[in-house]
């Protein structure tokens, strides 16, 4: 008989910004939690991702959660006492080809019956409110409530908040094993089982391999993304940097801090494995980058790189992460596979899981991550612009 | 099948040796060196219309420079010699290097990392004033441009270095106001038995402090580093206590500090070597075989980026490891030449635990420092923000205490505050240092240019 470290009503698998929010949304509603996390929390994707708290080019239908989301950015000093750096000086994402603008005027007319705004600028008009852009630049869609955070402070800042309003947070505690067991599941680590009727599956990139295992497997590819940050500049890049392209080498995206540097990111994502602790850095892909980077900020040219890094990221075949309820054991919850896109809705999707695991039911809709979706054939979606 | 592709960086004493043994086998191997000139550091070269005898740039080691030079100046062009290029990333067999506004990415069959040491620095309250420097640079200055980093210089610190740096400057009519040791002359004695080892080196060091008393320059052990003072425009002195913690200020307008040295060892950490903690210096060390082979296949490590030997022990190891990469390519080495050579390694890797026992890095004071004091001075954290990281935000390790506070995230990467770092964290985990965690490295080793463009990447 091994023994029981500990019993709650929720047992969550992973210390992402999703497991922790999750967490402390869960405390709020006066759910009892463990948070169970394989390394420190906010350690893997969550930690070394690009920092974007932005809504324009999601997909439709996630805007509603992105919204959601969007609303608890501004009080996470409010809710967990801490400051995460966010900032919401908005996200322009720039066009080199005039043949895009028709494509982000759509995504524009579509966006707005979810409320959120977006100006679409000439190329008079960006030159005057954005003056570092480069002179290719055609056009920009400008949304001004978004913004950027520090990545390395938000999960752990929900993981101090939710601890503080007794949650327990395990560190360093690799789930080895998930079993239904009678009414409870019983989850199995190096140094105990934990024991919950409800688990909630916030892996990341680990997450296929523990939906694998309760029988729901679901396609996932492991990437990582490839960031890099320049020695400090005058503060000159306010809002935060991105391209709409058709062109995949031509995907760039940057943002500068109040202290100066510029951390940019962007082109090819690299392979990652997920029995390595940590993605590498390619440098073989260091000077596709900086071309890009130049190209919308001609002035970087005189800058100088200081530190890359990589993270471990999951990338589902239709580009949409999985959350919601199991389409097959009573109890069991997903929220993985966030493609990249979840630091800004990580929140959202907290805030959504712990109402939906306390009532039941979710005022948010989301019906299109259900994780049996890629049964039998399920059409790729087409990226947003 | 083609000549076997190998990679050595540095041009120091090992980098150097390793070079001229691949060139005696019969191989071409590619340089990389960051300076304009071979040399590595002890023995830099001064600049070309620079006059100076060997004798006055390098005193009792002016044979071995002159042979070291001359050893280069033979090979230079029957090897692939770069100077002024940077190694800047490492990854699936192809070193990245740059050079003015070109990179590259060069394969190799197997490389040679010899990229030497930096010093090990405290961080001290006021220590980023203007003319405060390093004792590297302090030398450097000496060396390169024949001119002293002030006119009144207080040399602080600890190790071989701290005296020898401060008899250079004697010896070229400037002699320093004084010398501060952290380390306890009793504590000294204690690497006497290992440092035997290597008695003609014993004698020079002793020969150096008798120098130094005879010329009248006041040497004081055993003190703690309190400020060094002064303003916007410069050092005006250093204040420090003695062993019996009277406090007492020494005028002066420049110094130089360092606490021995530091291995350059992130070439090795982005190669994916496995490290070791190293108690005998407190640091992390990539491991190696008593050849310098690595974890890493096809990865050879030799001279002070891999361990502080100094100089001797560094051109030994440089020959060892070309001995290692020519065996593992198929072509065995003089098994004669080959325990010689071990022989001699063995002596300086006990010398060098004999100087690291008598000048150890004092982290008791270092873990102390006031709150106030800036350890990162690229982004100007201090020493209680740092703890904060741990305190407040509950970092459990120095990667996470890094991430939290921006220790170590500035131009420098942590060269010059990492060591520092992990022992004032990991006094704030209440943990022993090597429970703290290991910085691990990021490319690139040093800024990259955003500007720099593609030279041919072999791929």
């Amino acid at each position: 008989m091994r023994n029981v470290s500990g019993q709650a009503d929720v047992v969550i698998v992973g210390g992402g910004i999703v497991g922790t929010s999750a967490a402390f949304f869960l405390r709020q509603r006066g759910v009892g939690v463990i948070l169970l996390e394989r390394f420190l929390v906010g350690q893997q994707a969550s930690g070394t991702n690009f920092g974007n708290v932005r809504r324009q080019g999601r997909y439709l239908r996630q805007l509603p959660l992105a919204n959601r989301s969007r609303a608890i950015w501004g009080r996470i000093p409010e809710l967990t006492g801490a400051d995460v750096e966010f900032m919401p000086v908005g996200h322009v994402r720039f066009l080199w080809a005039d043949e895009q603008l028709a494509v982000v005027e759509k995504y524009q007319r579509d966006a707005a019956e979810y409320g959120l705004e977006l100006h679409i600028l000439g190329r008079n008009a960006i030159r005057e409110r954005f003056p570092f852009i480069g002179p290719e630049a055609v056009a920009g869609s400008w949304s001004p409530h978004d913004g950027h955070a520090n990545p390395r402070l938000v999960a752990p800042a929900f993981a101090r908040a939710a601890r503080r309003d007794g949650a327990t947070i395990v560190e360093n505690c690799e789930v080895l094993s998930i079993d239904r067991t009678g009414e409870d599941f019983t989850v199995a680590t190096a140094s105990g089982d934990y024991r919950a009727p409800i688990v909630l599956i916030a892996g990341g990139a680990w997450g296929g391999g523990f939906a694998a295992a309760m029988g729901e497997p679901v396609p996932l590819d492991v990437a990582g993304p490839q960031m890099g940050v320049t020695e400090p500049l005058p503060y000159f890049v306010h809002p935060v940097v991105g391209v709409s392209t058709k062109v995949p080498g031509e995907v760039a995206y940057l943002r500068q801090i109040p202290r100066g540097n510029i951390i940019f990111g962007g082109i090819a994502r690299r392979n990652a494995a997920l029995d390595e602790q940590r993605a590498k850095y390619d440098p073989a892909g260091v000077q596709a980058q900086f071309r890009q980077i130049l190209r919308l900020v001609p002035a970087l040219k005189h800058a100088r790189l200081i530190r890359t890094w990589s993270g471990v990221e999951g990338y589902m075949a239709d580009d949409l992460p999985v959350m919601g309820r199991s389409a097959k054991i009573p109890g069991l919850f997903y929220a993985f596979g966030f493609c990249g896109h979840g630091f800004q809705i990580g929140p959202g999707v907290g805030d959504v899981m712990a109402e939906l695991i306390a009532t039941g039911a979710t005022t948010t809709p989301m019906e299109d991550f259900r994780i049996d979706r890629f049964g039998g054939s399920v059409p790729v979606r087409a990226h947003a612009p | 099948m083609a000549d076997p592709r190998v990679i050595v960086v540095g041009a120091g004493p090992a980098g150097i040796r390793a070079a001229a043994a691949l060139v005696e086998a019969g191989l071409v191997p590619t340089v990389i060196d960051e300076a304009s000139r071979s040399g590595g550091q002890i023995y830099r070269r001064q600049p070309e219309n620079f006059t100076r005898s060997y004798e006055q740039l390098y005193g009792t080691e002016a044979r071995k420079a002159r042979a070291l030079h001359t050893c280069f100046d033979a090979l230079r062009h029957r090897i692939d010699y770069r100077p002024e290029t940077l190694a800047w990333a490492v990854k699936d067999g192809r070193l990245h290097v740059q050079s003015g506004m070109t990179a590259e990415a060069l394969p190799y069959d197997a490389l040679v990392l010899a990229p030497g040491a930096t010093d090990r620095m405290m961080p001290i309250p006021g220590w980023t004033r203007p003319g405060c420097y390093s004792l590297g640079a302090s030398q450097i200055a000496l060396k390169a441009q024949a001119c002293a980093i002030g006119e009144k210089v207080v040399f602080m610190g600890t190790g071989p270095l701290l005296y020898l740096v401060a008899c250079q400057y004697m010896k070229a009519g400037n002699a320093p106001v004084a010398v501060l040791d952290t380390t306890p002359f009793h504590r000294q004695l204690r690497g006497l038995a290992l440092m035997a080892a290597r008695p003609g080196q014993l004698v020079k060091g002793a020969r150096l402090i008798a120098a130094l008393r005879a010329g009248g320059v006041r040497v004081v052990r055993g003190i703690t580093p309190r400020e060094v003072t002064g303003g916007e425009a410069g050092v005006t002195g250093v204040r420090y206590a003695d062993a019996a913690g009277r406090t007492f200020h020494v005028e002066c307008t420049a110094v130089g500090i360092g606490f021995h040295l530091r291995a350059e060892s992130q070439l090795a950490d982005l190669a994916g070597c496995v490290f070791a903690f190293d108690p005998a210096v407190r640091q992390w060390l990539p491991a190696i075989d008593a050849m310098g082979r690595s974890s890493v296949a096809n990865v050879y490590l030799a001279g002070d980026g891999v361990r502080v030997l100094g100089a001797d022990g560094a051109e030994t190891s440089g020959k060892l490891a070309a001995q290692a990469v020519l065996a593992d390519l198929g072509r065995p080495q003089p098994e004669d030449r080959t325990r010689r050579l071990l022989r001699d390694m063995e002596r300086h890797v006990r010398f060098a635990r004999g100087v690291a026992r008598a000048f150890p890095w004092p982290h008791d004071k270092v873990a102390a420092i006031p709150d106030e004091t800036l350890v990162c001075r690229c982004e100007a954290i201090t020493a209680g923000e740092l703890r904060a990281a741990v305190t407040a935000l509950e970092a459990p390790e120095v990667n996470r205490a890094k991430a939290f506070s921006r220790v170590g995230m500035g131009r420098c990467q942590g060269r010059f505050c990492g060591l520092a770092s992990q022992e004032i964290v990991a006094a704030a985990c209440r943990l022993p240092v090597e429970k703290a965690g290991r910085l691990r490295g990021q490319a690139p080793v040093k800024p990259l240019p955003i500007a720099v463009t593609d030279g041919g990447s072999h791929a």
